[in-house]
């Protein structure tokens, strides 16, 4: 699980490393273009090259360069005429499509419904899995008694747990909560436990030596040494929790939600809907990644500058 | 002024088990370390230098013999024991303040003479104005005195110092050598400090004492009596610097001599690392 995330985390690293080193380059070049002048002083400013021009998109709306190119690319696929698919929806369509939704209020209320469940699950879930993982963390007894079944149902796909949960809690709500729950539940018990785990036995001692209680040892020394780790975990759990939203509104068919506006838009042929929830789904889904980043770091400030390149 | 304390080490003993047989660290050791004395310890690696302070400090158990503060037999840790490790061991989401603060967290001072201490404590070892600073600002040498104060803030009857100034430069090394001495002379209390540095142990100590390896024994302790501020070049010093020097001779530190290893004991060419 947490691989998943380090890897997009590093993927991103690196390529904003990199614009940062594209961006140094330039500044270092443009001014002196060459330590050893050639005979042409004049030929050095055609050389600048082509790509250049990235470096006049001011950096913070670099990330959008792709999306308006797609976006681009498919308004002039319809305008153009370089696709009669009945797939290829107009822009213009979905726009009013989204426009319609909004005004009318049934986009609010799928999305209000859809987020409260995904919320609910996520306190529900992330918070049993933080009690659990500390439980797990502190505990060698409750290690020895738990872990093996908790690393056995981890293995579980998330989906498998469907059937079992729609006969046990209906395809209501209960279920779709107590499904997301699980979802949170999982890769923040996983990272609680291992954060805990890794906490310094130098760090432990010190707690030793100035006599502090169990409490003032959990609240005080191991609780904020794993709280990276957690973080990590909450921050997954939050991801998982808004994925598995989607999933639980089309397995459970039932209720309202962003995941039931995607299913009326397949089954009326409504391409316009369909992509129209896609676009709010990935929007949600960045504006909760965006929330959690915020947060993680500004209590994890004490990590410093750096750490946050780690 | 803090109460400094009596040391009484008597016929200390202790042994790890290592697969079932005994496997000795420290062999009957005798040491009195009087009130308000400064005592070194040197050694080469393995004479348990490190497990000595550790069994005074409280984080070691199950010794064989008599570990006395005050009288009081030593079991665990306990506030009037304050140490300092080789790393400074700061937790890194306290600021300075937070982290000189731990070391009130279960003193008796009410709310604003615990603020009052920790100020204090800060001034103390040269760091006021990075009260709010985080330990990633802080260099080596600036972490290791935000340890010494939290070491120092709850009044400790006697200072353990364990290799404080060892992963540190030799500038900074000798200027809070300087530091610690202004600091004991301030205090008034006991220290202990482990080292490995003969020159660092002179410079600091009322008594040197020299152990030897396997199992760790103390081999002679020297006298240092020189007034302060000692002169690190003065004949006087560098003679104790070369008795020191010469106990040290005596064992080879070079290829220290392999103790029997029980029977089923580590393949050979490995050591454990005590």
């Amino acid at each position: 699980m947490t691989i998943v995330v380090q890897h997009k985390g590093a993927f991103s690293r690196s390529r904003e490393k990199a614009g940062d080193e594209g961006v140094g380059l330039a500044a270092d070049v443009s001014p002196h273009p060459h330590p050893l002048p050639p005979a042409g002083e004049g030929a050095v400013s055609p050389r600048v090259p082509a790509w250049a021009l990235w470096h006049r998109v001011p950096r913070p709306l670099r990330g959008w360069v792709i999306p308006v190119l797609l976006l681009a690319t498919w308004w002039a696929a319809v305008q153009f005429g370089w696709s009669h698919s009945p797939l290829l929806v107009p822009l213009q369509k979905v726009w009013s499509t989204g426009v319609e939704q909004v005004t009318s209020g049934q986009l609010a209320v799928a999305l209000g419904a859809s987020l409260w469940r995904d919320l609910a699950g996520f306190a529900i879930g992330a918070g049993a899995g933080l009690l659990f993982g500390t439980l797990l963390g502190v505990s060698r007894l409750a290690e020895r008694l738990v872990a093996p079944s908790f690393h056995t149902f981890k293995q579980i796909s998330l989906f498998a747990w469907i059937p079992l949960l729609s006969v046990w809690f209906g395809l209501g709500d209960a279920a779709k909560v107590a499904f997301l729950s699980l979802a949170a539940f999982f890769p923040v018990a996983l990272n609680t436990f291992e954060g805990i785990r890794a906490v310094p036995r130098e760090l432990l001692e010190v707690a030793r030596v100035f006599a502090f209680s169990r409490w003032q040892l959990l609240l005080r020394v191991v609780l904020p040494a794993a709280s990276p780790s957690i973080f990590t975990g909450l921050h997954l759990g939050l991801i998982y929790a808004w994925l598995a939203t989607l999933g639980g509104e089309y397995l459970l068919v039932s209720g309202k939600g962003v995941g039931n506006l995607l299913i009326d838009g397949r089954e009326h042929f409504g391409m316009n809907l369909v992509l129209l929830g896609v676009i709010v789904v990935g929007l949600v889904g960045f504006t909760l990644n965006w929330i959690a980043s915020r947060i993680e770091r500004r209590l994890l400030v004490w990590r410093g500058a750096s750490a946050r390149f780690h | 002024m803090a109460h400094a304390a009596t040391l009484s080490i008597r016929q200390l003993s202790k042994h790890y088990e290592v697969k079932g047989q005994p496997l000795p660290v420290l062999s009957d050791i005798n040491l009195d370390i009087a009130p308000g004395e400064f005592i070194s310890i040197v050694g080469a690696s393995g004479c348990g230098k490190s497990t000595l302070l550790r069994l005074l400090i409280g984080l070691e158990q199950d010794y064989q013999g008599e570990l006395l503060l005050d009288g009081q037999r030593i079991a665990g840790t306990s506030l009037e024991r304050g140490i300092v490790f080789q790393e400074h061991r700061l937790f890194p989401w306290l600021t300075v303040e937070g982290n000189v603060a731990v070391g009130l967290l279960n003193s008796q001072l009410t709310e604003g003479q615990k603020r009052l201490a920790v100020r204090g404590h800060i001034e103390l070892v040269g760091l006021g104005g990075f009260e709010n600073a985080y330990p990633y600002h802080l260099s080596g040498g600036m972490s290791q005195r935000v340890a010494i104060a939290r070491a120092l803030v709850n009044r400790p009857e006697v200072l353990l110092l364990d290799e404080p100034f060892g992963a540190l430069d030799a500038l900074t090394r000798a200027h809070l050598q300087q530091e610690l001495l202004r600091i004991w002379q301030a205090e008034r209390i006991t220290m202990v400090l482990v080292t490995h540095d003969v020159e660092e142990a002179v410079f600091l100590g009322d008594k040197v004492v020299v152990m030897e390896p396997r199992p760790g024994r103390i081999r002679r302790v020297l006298p240092v009596n020189l007034p302060h501020p000692r002169e690190r070049g003065s004949p006087a010093f560098v003679r104790i610097k070369e008795n020191v020097l010469l106990e040290f001779g005596g064992v080879s530190d070079i290829e220290p001599p392999r103790p029997p290893l029980p029977a089923d004991g580590l393949p050979p060419g490995l050591q454990f690392a005590y």
